[in-house]
């Protein structure tokens, strides 16, 4: 993505085709690997109606968006993926409405330089009438019969946070989709949150077309990383360039006021007296130039190593640790590790038939076939919704009605991730009413209603007091199998759940239509 | 009707000018950024009488036709003595340059024709 808007920015200020050229390869290579993509094709039609608007359109504008837009078209339709969308979804509609006002305004450009301006205005308006009338009526045509496809229920909930929490669960129950708190901006940028508003006001104060680029792109990503955490990633870039800007535009403007020959006390006297003279006529704007210089410079220093040891301290606290093993500090100081995953997942590996399938929520399924290179039925692509909402469907229903549902999807195993010995917090039973949620969200799922999950007073309970529905259904029995006769901690009743503080409701059942296979050692992985 | 005389008539002061102020370079690449256009509108009509079956066809050669268009269009402005202050490419680094596009396009279009 930067190397895509690197090359942009340098093509639109050389206007040269090899960097038009380069631009649409790094293209090619981002619309190969994320589905982001879209947001550098409406970023960069975008820039260009932004200098169009502003008077910045040039030949070199042309000739950069020109080739990058049929370029990166073409390269972009070779991913099957992407396929035909790029003429087709309302997407990229914007781009392409780009590329024919490009064509349009350079041939005015160029039919302008060859008239007088009478001649140019009654041509102009007469071609306007014909032209203008024929490109509306065909666009009315295709936007009514249906050829543009709207905008996909992905990009929609950018646009409209509340589409997703109503129509598509499975994109509403991503944690990464989640509106970004405050304090997230503050975690990851510190000092950068502050310095992002300086660099924009110095980009507005010099108005070129790489800042005009620069400005853009800094205000569509702090909006969007407000709707989605996930996008934080590609407001990071944008926050270190406009901050790198603000900062060193700010001591710039402090370090020309530094006078450093104030400190030399061994200059000749009329050299002093001289520029004592010539720093008379400066200092009418405010006294004491000098020291307040220093000030800022000193301030800035000291915002920027605590800016270092800021970040590093977050990386190696909160960015570092491999989120497959966990640990824990036990009471006298010492580290605790929880490496109950790769168990499961190596019990997997050697333990079953190499066909085997194994059936999880799809959280796991890219380390099942990573680690335990077993089939899954749905991994973190989410690319299938009817499938997923097939294994919700299964999770959420009595062991009989899952019973019938995994014959149909021919499964073998069963992985739950169960964190009620240990106090984990983010197992299935947590995520459970996602499950039903998505479950319940397709046809097959209609008589799966999230209300029956919850107590008449609409707790989500797994004691006594919990719905007889949660009670009895798969994902409940699968973790809590055996649980009642645990003990977890000390006073407490056997069948004590340490994530959600109760005692479990149902205990002392058997399994009919399953059987355990493997239980790790801190029971966080159960097949 | 009259407007339309009007019209006509600064469509003729458009295309003597035009024959006797551009040089001869630039002539040459204006005939064949018509030619190139003339095919794109052959392959477009072909497309709405006939149907789109192969879909990744007619869009690759539309698409080459446009991109031979928008390339050889850059390559006049970019050669266009006028326009000398905006950019700062030799005549030969312009020609390079529309070679090494031209030659992404073309390896994208086999590729795409199917």
């Amino acid at each position: 993505m930067l190397l895509t808007y690197y090359f942009w920015i340098k093509a639109v200020k050389s206007g040269s085709i090899m960097w038009s050229a380069s631009c649409a390869l790094a293209y090619f290579y981002m619309v190969s690997s994320w589905g982001g993509y879209v947001f550098l094709i409406n970023l960069i039609p975008l820039h260009v109606l932004a200098l169009m608007f502003t008077g910045h359109f040039s030949h070199r504008v042309y000739v950069a968006y020109s080739t990058v837009y049929i370029l990166g078209t073409i390269l972009s339709m070779q991913i099957p993926f992407v396929g035909f969308q790029p003429v087709q979804s309302s997407e990229h509609m914007l781009a392409f409405g780009t590329f024919g006002l490009c064509q349009l305004f350079s041939f005015i450009e160029y039919v302008k330089s060859k008239l007088t301006k009478t001649q140019f205005d009654t041509l102009f308006s007469f071609a306007l009438v014909t032209v203008g009338f024929a490109a509306a009526g065909a666009g009315v045509v295709l936007w009514a019969s249906g050829k543009i496809a709207p905008w996909t229920g992905r990009f929609y909930a950018l646009l409209d946070p509340s589409y997703a929490k109503n129509h598509i669960p499975i994109i509403a129950s991503v944690s990464e989709h989640q509106p970004t708190a405050w304090s997230s901006f503050f975690f990851d940028f510190e000092l950068l949150v502050f310095m992002f508003p300086v660099g924009i006001y110095y980009c507005f104060k010099e108005l070129t077309d790489a800042n005009i680029f620069i400005i853009m792109y800094g205000m569509t990503s702090i909006y969007f990383a407000g709707v989605m955490v996930r996008l934080m990633l590609v407001l990071a870039p944008v926050m270190c360039v406009l901050s790198g800007i603000g900062i060193s535009s700010v001591l710039t403007t402090y370090m020309r006021n530094l006078d450093v020959n104030q400190l030399k006390k061994s200059v000749t006297s009329t050299a002093q007296s001289s520029t004592r003279a010539r720093r008379n006529d400066d200092s009418s704007s405010y006294p004491r130039k000098n020291e307040i210089a220093f000030g800022v410079v000193c301030m800035m220093t000291f915002f920027l190593m605590t800016y270092v040891f800021h970040c590093t301290w977050v990386t190696s606290e909160a960015y570092s640790s491999p989120s497959i093993v966990l640990s824990a500090r036990s009471g006298d100081g010492s580290r605790y590790i929880f490496d109950d995953f790769r168990e499961a997942y190596w019990w997997l590996r050697y333990n079953t038939d190499e066909d085997a399938k194994v059936m999880s929520w799809w959280d796991y399924g890219y380390q099942i076939t990573a680690m335990a290179n077993r089939t899954i039925l749905v991994d973190n692509n989410t690319w299938n919704n009817t499938h997923i909402s097939r294994v919700g469907q299964a999770m959420s229903s009595t062991e009989d009605k899952a019973y019938e549902i995994m014959r149909e999807l021919d499964v073998d195993y069963v992985l739950v991730i169960f964190g009620g010995l240990i106090g984990y917090s983010s197992d299935d039973i947590n995520k459970f009413l996602w499950m039903v949620r998505i479950g319940g969200s397709t046809e097959k799922g209609a008589h799966i209603k999230e209300s029956d999950y919850f107590t008449p007073q609409g707790e989500f309970r797994v004691d006594k007091s919990g719905s007889p529905t949660l009670l009895n259904c798969l994902m409940y029995k699968l973790s809590y199998y055996r649980f009642g006769e645990t003990y977890t901690e000390q006073d407490k009743p056997p069948g004590y759940d340490r994530t959600r503080s109760v005692e479990i409701g149902n205990k002392n059942f058997e399994l009919e239509k399953l059987e355990e296979a493997y239980t790790t050692e801190h029971w966080l992985v159960r097949i | 009707m009259g407007q339309l005389g009007e019209v006509a008539g600064i469509l003729r002061k458009l295309y003597d000018e035009y024959r006797t102020t551009t040089p001869k370079k630039l002539k040459l690449i204006d005939a064949y950024l018509v030619y190139v256009m003339l095919t794109g509108i052959i392959q477009f009509a072909y497309c709405l009488l006939v149907g789109t079956f192969p879909f990744n066809s007619f869009l690759s050669g539309f698409i080459s036709t446009v991109g031979c268009f928008v390339l050889a269009a850059s390559l006049r402005i970019q050669l266009n003595k006028a326009n000398q202050s905006t950019f700062n490419v030799t005549p030969e680094r312009a020609f390079a340059d529309f070679v090494f596009a031209h030659i992404i396009l073309h390896l994208v279009v086999m590729n795409f024709i199917g």
